[in-house]
């Protein structure tokens, strides 16, 4: 058992390194600013709660949060709508053009963002979209739409065609059978596409940045007012990025089982 | 899986196919429309051909940092691959701890880029970061605002932490789904434990292996935020990657053609890498 017992040592120690970064963002936030530049501490000497004050207080810091979240949820919602009916029809058929089809999806998962800023910008501007929650929402389906097919096709191969087909026999068509018969089944990959929508989406800036300015202003474009003429202001910028982590917190621990599946896009 | 042939399944993909067509489609055309022309302001156009094209070639700002570029993936991919695998091995196989671990290796992945940008800032300051001030009073003279080599180490730092969780939990996965028979017939065979891992859990580790590369690589090659957020691409351009060289040209120069041919090649590179991933993913696949 000696292994078993520097393994745990070894995992132990890695995710404390991991987190030691993390802790030293939510230290700084419970200090103020004058302890922060004073001196280096090891945990807040005054505890404050003041720079958690001034996010909780001023509409215009957490208006950042809700436009994120609502931007957020708006493209989970299409992603899935979209990419389930895609995903099965590739997991189950062959027509012409499939593969190219699925390469291309894919490539614009590939595509750098910095060399679409630009025209997204002009485009969304010219259809009245531009500071929307919708544009950014439409603007990230551009890689999550091509992961989440990817994603979910891997999920529904692993489900065998009989199923598809005695559910015909039993005399359902496809859409009823597709919602009450096939959807069950693959809840799980649902959830893991759900989850990987909601981090691409919420960790993603300067699409998001680019395509608002006022009223759909994401979280991450708002933090970059901590930095003012007279420096930055550390606390309230760490309290700030200490609070971007809870959603994500909150939604893998409902997805924690199925989570490193859908890390290997379903294909374990 | 046997697919059958059946062109209504198109019906299927076209909400797919529209929606990516409008966000990609529309936006990749206006780039190819601006890189055959000389843009200086709105009306002020000329049409140039392929001169931007030609200019790849010369450029050494662009090559530069095409350059970095490389260097930086390919660190990426040396240091987080073999880490990834190091930590999938050493995690719990399950129950209440194996949860825990995945779930506190996740947390970096889902932190917004701009803020993985600020927790090393603040971090990696020698008067207010931890890291920083510790490697200072280790007696080594480190300071990643001024000198060259201490921006490096600390923007793939930076990486190495955000995004080995990544390779760690595909490993992760894809050793959960080796049958527990494999290992009891090493065992009565006496194998090693590193004959244990070179004969059964590699081989096995393959496909989920191919998918943390494509996604490391493709992800790494974009990189914009977190540099730009921790060195600003200093000193001087040392830290600049591709992206930002891109993003300035286009958007803090204007200089719109110039910027839309390089973005249009390095969309290409990007493309042609990727697509051998995918080659070698989709052949794995068949071999199941």
């Amino acid at each position: 058992m000696r292994q078993t017992r520097s393994k745990n040592v070894g995992i132990t120690l890695f995710i404390l390194l991991l987190l030691t970064p993390i802790y030293w963002l939510l230290n700084m936030s419970f200090k103020t600013n004058q302890e922060i530049l004073g001196g280096l501490t090891l945990w807040p000497q005054n505890f404050t709660l003041d720079n958690y004050a001034v996010i909780f207080t001023d509409p215009s810091w957490y208006n950042g949060y809700i436009n994120s979240m609502i931007y957020v949820s708006i493209n989970v919602v299409i992603t899935l709508l979209v990419a389930l009916p895609a995903a099965y029809a590739f997991s189950r058929y062959k027509f012409l053009g499939d593969k190219h089809l699925f390469f291309w999806l894919l490539s614009n998962r590939m595509a750098p963002p910095a060399v679409f800023l630009l025209p997204f910008f002009q485009l969304y501007s010219s259809i009245g979209l531009f500071d929307t929650h919708i544009a950014v929402a439409l603007a990230h389906c551009l890689f999550n739409v091509p992961l989440a097919v990817w994603i979910l096709e891997g999920f529904m191969s692993g489900v065998p065609r009989e199923y598809d087909e005695m559910a015909y026999i039993d005399g359902y068509s496809f859409p009823k059978f597709f919602v009450k018969v096939f959807l069950p089944m693959i809840r799980s990959g649902i959830g893991v596409t759900a989850f990987f929508a909601f981090m691409f989406s919420w960790v993603e800036l300067l699409l998001a940045r680019t395509l608002t300015s006022v009223d759909a202003q994401p979280i991450g474009a708002i933090m970059t007012r901590t930095i003012g003429a007279s420096g930055i202001d550390w606390g309230v910028l760490a309290a700030a990025g200490s609070l971007t982590i809870i959603p994500g917190l909150l939604v893998i621990w409902f997805v924690r089982n199925h989570v490193a599946k859908g890390f290997a896009l379903g294909r374990v | 899986m046997q697919k059958v042939q059946n062109n209504k399944a198109w019906w299927l993909v076209l909400p797919v196919f529209l929606l990516v067509a409008f966000s990609a489609l529309i936006p990749l055309m206006t780039v190819v429309n601006y890189s055959v022309q000389d843009i200086f302001g709105p009306g002020q156009a000329f049409f140039v051909g392929t001169e931007w094209f030609k200019e790849v070639l010369t450029n050494e700002r662009l090559q530069d940092s095409l350059i970095r570029q490389f260097i930086f993936s390919g660190a990426v991919l040396l240091i987080q691959i073999p880490l990834g695998i190091g930590v999938a091995l050493m995690m719990p196989k399950s129950g209440i701890k194996g949860s825990l671990c995945l779930i506190l290796l996740a947390i970096p992945l889902l932190i917004p880029w701009n803020v993985v940008g600020t927790i090393w800032q603040i971090f990696a300051r020698g008067d207010i970061g931890l890291f920083g001030w510790g490697i200072n009073q280790l007696g080594f003279d480190y300071n990643y605002t001024g000198d060259t080599l201490d921006a490096w180490l600390t923007v793939l730092l930076m990486d190495v932490w955000h995004w080995t969780p990544l390779v760690a939990l595909l490993c992760y996965s894809g050793l959960r789904a080796i049958p527990e028979a494999f290992y009891q017939a090493a065992e009565i065979d006496r194998a090693s434990k590193w004959a244990v891992f070179r004969y059964i859990q590699l081989p096995r580790l393959k496909s989920v292996l191919i998918i943390a590369v494509l996604l490391r690589f493709m992800d790494s090659f974009m990189i914009y935020i977190e540099p730009f957020v921790l060195t600003g691409g200093g000193p001087g351009s040392s830290t600049t990657f591709l992206s930002q060289t891109l993003t300035t040209m286009a958007i803090g120069q204007f200089d719109l053609g110039r910027a839309a041919a390089f973005s249009l090649i390095y969309f290409l590179i990007v493309l042609l890498i990727s697509w051998l991933f995918f080659t070698a993913i989709t052949h794995a696949d068949k071999e199941k």
